[in-house]
């Protein structure tokens, strides 16, 4: 991760004028900035590896029952719109996309696009909640396609289908929760590069966040084969 | 009470510095300042004096659950039902047409203590009893591991000496040390939140179906359940921060096998810490969505599956009985090498066993239930099981190996070290039965495994504790504590251990339940078997509020501590009794190895002579461990 050098040079100004991340100054326990660079992002994947893990006891029990109901799984997945799915999952995409973008803008001082990719990022992120839960929450939850005992829905033929539902909640509930606390963290790094705090020599916050943003669409990756599109 | 240490003595300065501000403990301002300092420190020293007292006290807490356990069982809970005379409401006898008194039955229940206590002996109800128990066991349980041992070494002394033992100016991310802190206090007060609520009967372990059906509609076990759920978090954030320090913040010259071992046991501490929490924050998670919404995946009625519960419960639980066990043997490791001034035997047998312990500890979760598998599956982990003895018995040997011919001093920290390797060695020799199907069948859910988790947990994990805390109190408070009344605590605990448990593997092989209110008596030795457990159970209430006297003692008016009591080669010795604010008031520069002792530090060396005096005559000058010449041990 090298920084890029700047395509404009610095006015001759003093001090205060100077933009904020040419004056960070590293934590006092760190020997250089790098060091703390290379120290964040191996703390942030270690936590990343332990959202995979809290996941992981959802796919787990995703597979179990699979394996012991398939009929009930067909059924659930069977009743699914792939196609609200498959919209998530291209705005997820492209919410990584500017991401990944805006990480690359402040790297090369692009602090207004930087900004604009931010924002673009947040808003797809609202937008996958919203479509989550006006076009598959709410209709299937007023349907009576409810997990476990509050299932109500009338059409229902296999037994175990509630568990499906259960496991179908569960899982997109918790993944649009970190979508949330995703968007909550860009939102942060926006209101920070608001004050020039990011630039070509310091973007750690930006950086961060975009691994967690590319953690939650992963996720997402996963999900949505295994429920929407495997029979 | 002053607790910040006068300004050192010039000679163990020779490094040189000009300012001299004190400790880390010495006070900021007024009263006001001292509190606000504390509660928003990022000190990693501040924060693992502040977990250390927390967990100690919680430790007290679980351990008065524990007491009202043993006398429960004192007196096996019976039904005496005699013949008494009728009484009419005017208080004379009722008596029938030829003049006898009619007789009726009077039923009194004996034995109980709980349910006196709590003023429902009246409602003379075994079944009342039975509940109170229930809640105080789960009670006692669910403090000591999520509050008390998992925590306990890590938090406490692990914060406090992984910078120092790496020449670090603190741990990695020391904002998030603080967020650490204020988690696992957050996560306590829904604990205790609970407890006050009338508690949880559902023992720690939160078995379904029972956690998700007992109690309806009341907030108890949630709370409780989501008690564990945020201290999980605390957990995370710890390891985190210890595994990016290890990795990032030692000090030039120091590269892996120059570490101390301590930092060996901590880190690999930190790995199964950060893989294995948040298979428990799903499995609570999924609990409470279970209880709340009945979403089915535990309950058989709608196709779920109960034992789904107990696997992923046992998949974070079985790896944390290492983050248990882990820390304590990385404080061995430095007391008994330092104790017996002897290179400890075996450092990289020693460093790749904690690492091969983290990753073993990942595959024998099954040996928690044995009686919920099939065969096959039982069959391969018991298997499993037999493998993670191994690195654990490398350990003690080389322990074992570095006692012999060591020059051994019989200090508190050294005699809680024998107390460790003793009671250690029987907890994990006693896990083999259990984890052997032929044996297990007749031992699984008796006091025979209560008896081998209190030997490994206590007798290791606190019996370690307790050897690390008398080892670095000086350094951590400035002050030296009453040797004998060390030596006295030590000994009233070793004791009152052994007859509180010792005991109860004769209890658990004789067919004693684990969990049960009471016990038949007939034709077995229950009663005197559990009265000797209870009254062993008070002699280590006894040892330990010897401790604690003790160690108030030496805060109050202990003498003041030289920067290297004992002789120690890590680098947390370099700095000052209690260290500075900054730790180190230059960066260190490691110039031997952390056991160096047979060829650095001359026979009968004294405190006072630290910084070290040079290399003997003829010794060649070192500068890593890893150019030591080899040397025969023994």
């Amino acid at each position: 991760m090298t920084t890029l050098p700047t395509s404009q040079s610095l006015p001759d100004l003093h001090e205060k004028k100077k933009p904020l991340w040419s004056r960070y100054v590293h934590g006092h326990h760190w020997r250089s900035q790098t060091e703390e660079f290379d120290g964040l992002k191996l703390g942030f994947w270690l936590f990343l590896t332990t959202e995979v893990l809290l996941f992981a006891g959802i796919f787990c029990a995703y597979c179990l029952f699979r394996a012991m109901y398939p009929g009930a799984w067909a059924e659930g997945s069977g009743s699914l719109n792939w196609q609200w799915g498959a919209l998530n999952t291209i705005v997820l995409l492209l919410s990584s996309y500017t991401m990944a973008a805006a990480i690359y803008c402040f790297q090369t001082d692009q602090q207004k696009r930087g900004r604009m990719n931010l924002l673009i990022t947040i808003i797809s992120g609202a937008a996958f909640v919203a479509i989550k839960l006006v076009f598959e929450y709410y209709p299937k939850w007023t349907m009576g396609k409810r997990p476990g005992s509050l299932f109500d829905y009338p059409f229902a033929t296999d037994p175990h289908v509630p568990l499906w539902w259960s496991v179908y909640y569960c899982g997109t509930a918790l993944h649009a929760l970190h979508v949330i606390i995703g968007m909550i963290l860009i939102a942060r790094v926006y209101v920070k590069s608001l004050k020039g705090q990011y630039g070509p020599t310091y973007y750690t916050g930006v950086e961060v966040a975009g691994l967690y943003w590319h953690l939650v669409d992963l996720i997402w990756i996963f999900l949505f084969p295994l429920l929407y599109l495997i029979h | 009470m002053s607790l910040d240490a006068q300004d050192p003595t010039p000679h163990t300065h020779a490094h040189g510095h000009g300012h001299h501000h004190g400790s880390y403990l010495t006070p900021k301002g007024g009263v006001g300042t001292v509190i606000w300092d504390w509660m928003t420190t990022i000190d990693h020293k501040k924060i693992g004096v502040m977990y250390l007292f927390a967990v100690l006290f919680m430790f007290f807490l679980g351990g008065a659950a524990a007491l009202a356990v043993r006398t429960e069982l004192f007196y096996p809970v019976r039904t005496e039902t005699t013949m008494v005379a009728k009484i009419s409401e005017t208080g004379a006898p009722v008596l029938d047409e030829s003049g006898k008194p009619v007789m009726v039955a009077n039923t009194k229940v004996t034995g109980q203590f709980l349910a006196n206590l709590t003023g429902n002996g009246d409602a003379q109800s075994i079944a009342e009893g039975n509940k109170i128990y229930n809640r105080i066991f789960t009670l006692h349980g669910a403090i000591m591991v999520f509050m008390v041992i998992v925590p306990s070494i890590p938090a406490s002394l692990g914060n406090f000496l992984l910078p120092l033992m790496i020449g670090a100016k603190d741990v990695a991310f020391p904002r998030l040390n603080l967020l650490s802190w204020y988690i696992y206090v957050f996560g306590s007060v829904f604990a205790v939140a609970s407890i006050f609520g009338g508690g949880v009967d559902t023992g720690w372990t939160f078995y379904t179906p029972y956690s998700t059906t007992t109690d309806a509609g009341h907030w108890r076990v949630v709370f409780m359940v989501l008690s564990a759920f945020i201290l999980g978090f605390s957990s995370i954030l710890t390891g985190m921060n210890f595994v990016v320090t290890v990795h990032k913040l030692r000090a030039p010259g120091m590269g892996w096998f120059d570490m101390p071992l301590f930092v060996w046991g901590i880190y690999s501490t930190a790995i199964i810490q950060v893989l294995a929490t948040p298979v428990i924050g799903i499995t609570l998670l999924l609990l409470t969505m279970e209880r709340l919404f009945r979403i089915g995946i535990f309950d058989p009625a709608l196709g779920g599956d109960p034992v789904l519960y107990q696997h992923f419960f046992w998949f974070y639980s079985h790896p944390v009985v290492y983050v248990m066990i882990l820390p304590g043997m990385a404080i061995i490791n430095e007391t008994v090498a330092v104790h017996s001034r002897k290179r400890i035997f075996g450092y990289r047998a020693i460093a790749f066993a904690s690492l091969g312990i983290a990753a073993v500890s990942f595959l024998v979760w099954g040996h928690h239930m044995f009686t919920s598998m099939s065969e096959l599956a039982s069959t391969v982990f018991s298997a499993l099981t037999f493998l993670v003895a191994i690195p654990t018995a490398v350990k003690v040997f080389n322990w074992i190996a570095t006692l012999y011919k060591g020059s051994i001093t019989f200090n508190t920290p050294m005699v809680y070290t024998l107390i460790f390797l003793f009671l250690f060695t029987i907890g994990g020799l006693t896990g083999l039965p259990l984890g052997t199907l032929a044996t297990d069948v007749h031992l699984h859910d008796s006091y025979f495994v209560v008896a081998h988790f209190h030997y490994v947990m206590m007798g290791g994990t606190i019996m370690a504790l307790m050897a690390g805390m008398h080892h670095w109190w000086p350094k951590m408070f400035g002050k030296m504590y009453n040797e004998a009344g060390g030596i006295t605590g030590a000994l009233l605990v070793f004791v009152g251990f052994n007859i509180t448990f010792f005991t109860q593997f004769f209890l658990g092989s004789q067919g004693m339940p684990r969990r049960y209110a009471s016990y038949p008596t007939v034709d077995n030795d229950f009663q005197i078997l559990h009265q000797t457990s209870t009254i062993g159970s008070f002699v280590i209430l006894v040892g330990f509020l010897v401790h604690l006297l003790v160690f108030v003692h030496s805060l109050i008016a202990g003498k003041k501590a030289p920067a290297n009591p004992w002789g120690g080669l890590t680098l947390e010795w370099q700095a000052d009794s209690p260290p500075d604010e900054h730790n180190f008031t230059h960066e260190p520069i490691v110039t031997h190895g952390p056991y160096d002792y047979d060829d650095v530090v001359p026979p009968h060396w004294d405190p006072k002579d630290w910084p070290m005096p040079p290399p003997l005559p003829g010794a060649p000058a070192r500068t890593t461990m890893a150019h030591a010449p080899s040397k025969p041990e023994i």
